[in-house]
């Protein structure tokens, strides 16, 4: 099963749109919206200990970060009236503190009100906009348009852009516990975490999903990507909401998790990118941004406490890896990893996505030219990582079946203790990371640079990282057996892992040595202008450069694998 | 959760697994608040617990109860306190497996380490140990059971001291605060203290980790040499804890806690107690084999230095006193000798850890 690719497409689980949950969403929008702004209203108060001080305290900070984001970071996507509408929050806040007649009821009312009008403002804000007609358009367009891109490049002939011997499933291939995935999509709510190496993969992943035949996932995504349009049309039709990075302010946090758990709680099925942002190293994340994952687990607290005990109301977290050869963003991103100034607060938007022309040009390429991407879907689990069996029940690490409502329990009855949730939170990431490296794919080209960097950091081992990445490309050659002897022990560790189920390889792995080398030097990295890898004329290997080499080695990083050399 | 047991009385009842020296006094201590379930593995234990409040020389409260059913304690009981040897902690774990839930809280009272080998292999046929062969009891819970709310209970807490009801204190250490709170509510009285800790496996490793130190303070003693050298050695053997502790996950505050510094010197000072003992006796020139022999409960230190020395031969960390110690115990070394070698060995920085 692990090796076989699913490639026809799967029935719709929910042929009526109507049952679709982001549809019932989107149809309810204005109440849902006020909803999330009045449970964030409650968060925040509960957290200030509803003391005017505390909360006024942090309307002020609040205040204080906005402003200084409209003057000086401001986007596209911005509202026209951002600057005046905290222009009013600023003289709202001025007056009750002039105001000394106030009694302290009288002044928590009017903080209260400031407060509200906030996350009224961000619900909206991140509320996604999900229309079922563009969402038709997209889906159409990105399996149609590309097949014929795909067709037009590979079948020769006169009549190859209308041929259907290609389709995009042979350019993308999905492959893992996809039946399970569609399984339980039926039956509870589904939490899918996937690695994030491009930004890429929101579209793609948004392609997956209705390729299982599952109804729309909601997911966060990155403001910023709606700055460019053709990405905020795709987001918006994939049923996006909008996280800011910018906005680091309680009241905006709390109102985001809000919207994530209450959706949950919905029924949605979401998305999240656990490593927040894409990886900047190459590495598989290793360390997960926790905050919308604790609202998972929250929503499925709440589930039990309101009695959702049958499956209907269980959250099912179900990690995806994303295999790549190449990665668009690769140089700009490794540079972000090395540079000391990328600690920057407010990183650059200056990357290869940031014009739609370039997206196209991208596409193109990526259609037309050979470099071919998988995604794994792993088993899913509960919110504390077990795994589930075919009808959905948590089993313990013996097989035994177990209720996952009685990790919230204590004396009998559900209650809530925060600080549990925030152990349970982190249990549940460092199990995603042990999924993720076990469900990853090993690719050729992840199996050439790994090898080649550890070979050529062996040679200099004085060297740390960053004087090994400065090394002049032209003083770096590896003599072509050597290389191959090395590959071959990475290979057959990588092999030993396999075994124990501890890590996924690529079909195309299964040839000899030398095809497996050629295979990955052709790929990795195949776009980028100066190539992590090749082989130069006299047969030697070389890197034209460093830095990309060491981000698509990172692909195999905390797999020991290092051990080798 | 068994309705019964809710009905038939409105207290909750608490379980203890291991009836030895140290789970006794804890049970008795439980028992003086609340209703205790025990368990003991032999039938005629549990007999004589329930008829004469009795067993292997060991008075038990009266209104504690026995089973030696493994289900029973865990339907009956939510908070169950696991003080069983080190040696026999993967087996009781498997043991009560099938039965604990997640809503079980789970506190443990054992200081020693367990191994988690590939098939076939035993302590004595690898050479070195990586750190995620190793496991503290707590991790040992988690990976055996589907317990996940669990805690240790460690400190200066002699069994005997404890049983005349005289003051002391203790830490349970969590990571979750309500396993803490109920550690704290079940133990504390006017007598006993009861501290938090957030960082369980350097509470953990505080509590193995003297033991070797223990092992050394006997052997002084055997020499028959005196408070400056018991002084150089708790201190030394402080710093080797730091080391070894932070090199196996846990944190250097917690050394100097109560389960660290304050279980160290009472260790080092106390007489009675079984690490001691097997130092002393080695000094005084007996083997191992003939005083493991007639010792009635483990002394887990010893167990302690193979596992550290393995875990040694995968790290780059040196721990002179735990290196020799092992030499004098498995490799015949005097403990003279050994002796001499640590007053050469090139430690001469007081503190290089803080």
């Amino acid at each position: 099963m692990e090796e076989k690719y699913i490639k026809h497409r799967y029935e719709p689980i929910l042929p009526s749109k109507d049952e679709w949950p982001v549809v019932k969403l989107a149809r309810e929008r204005k109440d849902f919206v006020k909803k999330v702004s009045e449970k964030a209203q409650r968060r925040i108060l509960h957290q200030t200990a509803n003391i005017p001080e505390i909360l006024k305290e942090e309307l002020e900070t609040t205040l204080y970060r906005e402003k200084l984001r409209v003057k000086q970071n401001p986007w596209v996507v911005d509202p026209d009236d951002d600057a005046e509408f905290w222009g009013k929050v600023k003289a709202s806040l001025l007056h009750i503190s002039q105001e000394n007649k106030l009694s302290d009821a009288q002044r928590m009312k009017e903080y209260r009100e400031i407060l509200e009008s906030i996350t009224t403002r961000y619900a909206e804000e991140i509320a996604s906009n999900f229309k079922h007609q563009h969402y038709k358009f997209i889906r159409s367009v990105v399996t149609f348009g590309f097949a014929r891109l795909l067709n037009a490049a590979r079948v020769k002939g006169f009549k190859s852009i209308f041929s259907n011997q290609y389709s995009l499933q042979d350019k993308i291939q999905i492959t893992g516990e996809t039946d399970q995935l569609r399984d339980l999509a039926t039956k509870g709510t589904i939490v899918m975490v996937p690695t994030h190496f491009s930004n890429l993969d929101s579209i793609l992943i948004g392609w997956i999903i209705s390729v299982l035949g599952l109804p729309p996932f909601i997911y966060g995504a990155g403001l910023n990507l709606f700055n460019i349009s053709i990405f905020a049309y795709f987001m918006d039709a994939l049923g996006a909401y909008k996280v800011d990075r910018r906005k680091k302010n309680l009241v905006y946090l709390e109102t985001l998790k809000t919207y994530s758990k209450e959706a949950i709680q919905f029924g949605c099925h979401s998305l999240f990118f656990p490593g927040g942002t894409r990886s900047r190293s190459g590495m598989i994340e290793s360390k997960l941004k926790l905050g919308l994952l604790s609202t998972a687990i929250e929503a499925q607290r709440n589930n039990y406490q309101h009695g959702h005990d049958d499956l209907h109301g269980k959250v099912f977290i179900v990690p995806v890896t994303i295999n790549y050869h190449f990665v668009l963003e690769a140089p700009s991103l490794i540079r972000d990893y090395l540079s000391i100034t990328g600690q920057e607060r407010y990183y650059k938007e200056n990357d290869e996505f940031s014009t739609s022309y370039k997206i196209s040009k991208f596409l193109i390429k990526f259609f037309t030219k050979g470099s071919d991407i998988s995604v794994s879907v792993g088993k899913a689990m509960d919110v504390l990582g077990n795994f589930v069996n075919e009808n959905g029940e948590s089993i313990d690490q013996h097989g035994r079946v177990i209720n996952p409502k009685h990790y919230f329990m204590s004396n009998g009855e559900v209650n809530i203790d925060p600080q549990r949730e925030e152990e349970y939170t982190q249990m549940l990431g460092k199990r995603i990371v042990e999924e993720f490296h076990r469900i990853n794919r090993v690719f050729s080209s992840h199996l050439v640079a790994f090898t080649a960097f550890e070979m050529i950091q062996a040679k200099n081992s004085k060297l740390d990282l960053f004087d090994l990445i400065r090394l002049p490309e032209e003083e770096i050659s590896i003599d072509y057996q050597e290389f191959k002897a090395a590959c071959q022990r990475v290979y057959d560790e990588i092999m030993r892992l396999r075994e124990q189920g501890k890590i996924k390889i690529a079909p195309h792995m299964k040839q000899g040595m030398d095809e497996i080398i050629a295979h990955g030097l052709d790929n990795v990295g195949m776009y980028h202008a100066k190539r992590p890898l090749i082989r130069n004329k006299e047969g030697k290997i070389v890197t034209e450069d460093m830095s990309l080499l060491y981000f698509y080695h990172n692909r195999l990083h905390g797999y020991g694998l290092e051990k080798l050399f | 959760m068994d309705m019964d047991s809710k009905n038939s009385s409105n207290q909750a009842v608490i379980g203890v697994v291991g009836v030895g020296s140290f789970g006794t006094v804890i049970a008795n201590m439980l028992a003086e608040k609340n209703q205790v379930l025990v368990y003991a593995r032999k039938e005629e234990v549990v007999q004589e617990i329930n008829e004469f409040h009795r067993a292997q020389n060991r008075e038990f409260e009266a209104s504690i109860r026995a089973t030696h059913d493994p289900e029973e304690l865990c339907t009956r009981c939510q908070t169950i306190f696991f003080m069983v040897p080190s040696s026999g902690f993967q087996e009781v774990a498997r043991k009560f497996a099938p039965f604990l839930q997640p809503y079980h809280l789970v506190i443990h009272g054992t200081k020693g380490l367990c191994l988690d080998l590939p098939e076939g292999k035993d302590l004595d046929s690898v050479k070195s140990i990586n750190r995620n062969r190793i496991l503290t009891m707590s991790e040992v819970l988690q990976k055996e059971t589907v317990a996940v709310r669990v805690g240790c209970l460690a400190g200066p807490n002699i069994s005997k001291e404890l049983a005349l009801s005289q003051p002391a204190a203790t830490v349970i250490a969590s990571k979750f605060n309500e396993v803490i709170l109920e550690g704290q509510r079940l133990l504390r009285t006017e007598r006993f203290q009861v501290y938090g800790n957030s960082d369980i496996i350097g509470v953990e490793l505080s509590g193995v980790l003297k033991n070797i130190i223990a092992i050394a303070a006997g052997a002084l003693a055997g020499l028959g040499l005196g408070e400056n050298a018991k002084g150089l050695l708790i201190s030394r053997g402080m710093v080797e804890m730091v080391h070894l502790s932070k090199a196996l996950g846990g944190s250097v505050k917690s050394i100097f806690g109560l389960a660290g510094v304050g279980d160290l010197v009472t260790t080092c000072n106390s007489v009675n107690s079984r690490n001691f003992t097997v130092g002393y006796r080695l000094a005084k020139g007996e083997k191992l084999a003939s005083i493991l022999e007639d010792m009635e409960e483990v002394a887990e230190g010893i167990n302690t230095v193979k596992i550290i020395k393995g875990f040694l031969e995968s790290a780059d960390l040196r721990a002179p006193i735990t290196e020799n110690l092992y030499r004098v115990l498995f490799e015949e070394l005097g403990i003279e000798e050994a002796l001499q070698f640590l007053m050469k060995y090139p430690f001469n920085v007081d503190v290089d850890f803080v």
